[in-house]
């Protein structure tokens, strides 16, 4: 993976306004990958585990933005609504963060659990607290 | 929120419930009602599986849909974490519940009595996935007041799927109706039977 060839000079860190939204089309973003489609769920919840210096090579804006946003929990349709990007996209940066460690990832509740009688009362008891 | 030493921090586990009807019949409006974030909106590029006979090129085609969906979330203590989706109404995006029913715990099929007719697709497609569904009548001011019996019955609906009469506008009945949904989807969990 090489360094980002099209980032604005001046861009900082910390910055966190996106590229220009007309300009970059997503596959642009994700280099035009599309392999992590199916690594992630919508509801996967992402959380920071090792913050950037916006130094590292081979992250992009976009990483780091998605670093920064899951100081607390996110799911991918959550980044992806921040970001305004497609899921898709956000599975793939998501994909390369997890990879290189800055992001732990924690998959939704899998169907066969959805047997597990704890989960309910716990789900009940919180949406009766509303 | 804090976390231990541990390089894998204590995370929620996300869980789905699908909130599904013809268009505007007010999932946006319920998400919003019961969700503790203001609804987002997350775009999902889908492969359209039953597209690609059209095979003029001799290359295989798939054809990709864009679809955007309205969604909430509610925290169970630190444990758990409820996203809410409403989910695009319109038959042709079938493929659509495939990807967001897989996993989801159950649905709500919201109604309005004035087009009832609207809700069928997503009655016929939870009931053929055997997703745990209930149906929440969604009480427009001027529309025709019918009996919660005479609407299972205009459905078709199996005995023993819940139907309630909702405002979807407000918050304790939003909530009423997802109590109903997860006490019906823990009552239709497939104990003995194999997936």
């Amino acid at each position: 993976m090489s360094g980002h060839e099209w980032g604005p000079d001046g861009w900082s860190p910390d910055d966190d306004r996106l590229l220009d939204a007309p300009t970059i089309r997503p596959y642009v973003i994700a280099r035009g990958r599309t392999e992590a489609q199916d690594r992630f769920d919508l509801i996967s919840l992402a959380v920071t585990i090792k913050p950037t210096t916006g130094r590292e090579v081979g992250l992009d804006p976009e990483h780091q933005t998605i670093v920064r946003l899951c100081r607390r929990p996110l799911s991918v349709a959550e980044i992806a609504a921040h970001m305004d990007l497609p899921a898709g996209i956000v599975r793939v940066l998501l994909g390369d963060l997890f990879d290189r460690g800055f992001v732990a990832v924690q998959q939704p509740q899998p169907e066969m659990d959805v047997l597990d009688e704890r989960m309910y009362k716990a789900v009940l008891d919180g949406l009766r607290a509303l | 929120m804090a976390f231990g030493r541990s390089d894998q921090p204590k995370m929620p586990k996300a869980i789905k419930l699908l909130i599904a009807g013809g268009f505007g019949v007010g999932k946006t409006t319920m998400v919003g009602a019961v969700s503790e974030i203001r609804p987002l909106r997350t775009e999902e590029t889908l492969t359209d599986r039953s597209v690609g006979i059209d095979d003029l090129s001799g290359v295989e085609t798939k054809a990709t849909t864009t679809v955007a969906m309205d969604f909430g979330r509610i925290s169970i203590g630190d444990e758990f974490m409820l996203y809410l989706f409403g989910t695009p109404g319109q038959e042709r995006f079938w493929f659509v519940w495939d990807e967001l029913a897989r996993g989801a715990l159950g649905a709500v099929v919201l109604a309005d009595t004035r087009r009832l007719a609207d809700c069928f697709p997503s009655v016929d497609y939870f009931e053929r996935r055997g997703t745990p569904f209930i149906v929440a009548v969604n009480c427009f001011e001027g529309a025709p007041v019918f009996e919660l019996a005479e609407v299972k019955l205009a459905l078709n609906l199996g005995e023993d799927i819940p139907v309630l009469l909702c405002d979807a506008r407000k918050r304790e009945s939003g909530k009423e109706v997802l109590i109903t949904l997860v006490k019906h989807a823990y009552g239709k969990r497939p104990m003995a039977t194999v997936k």
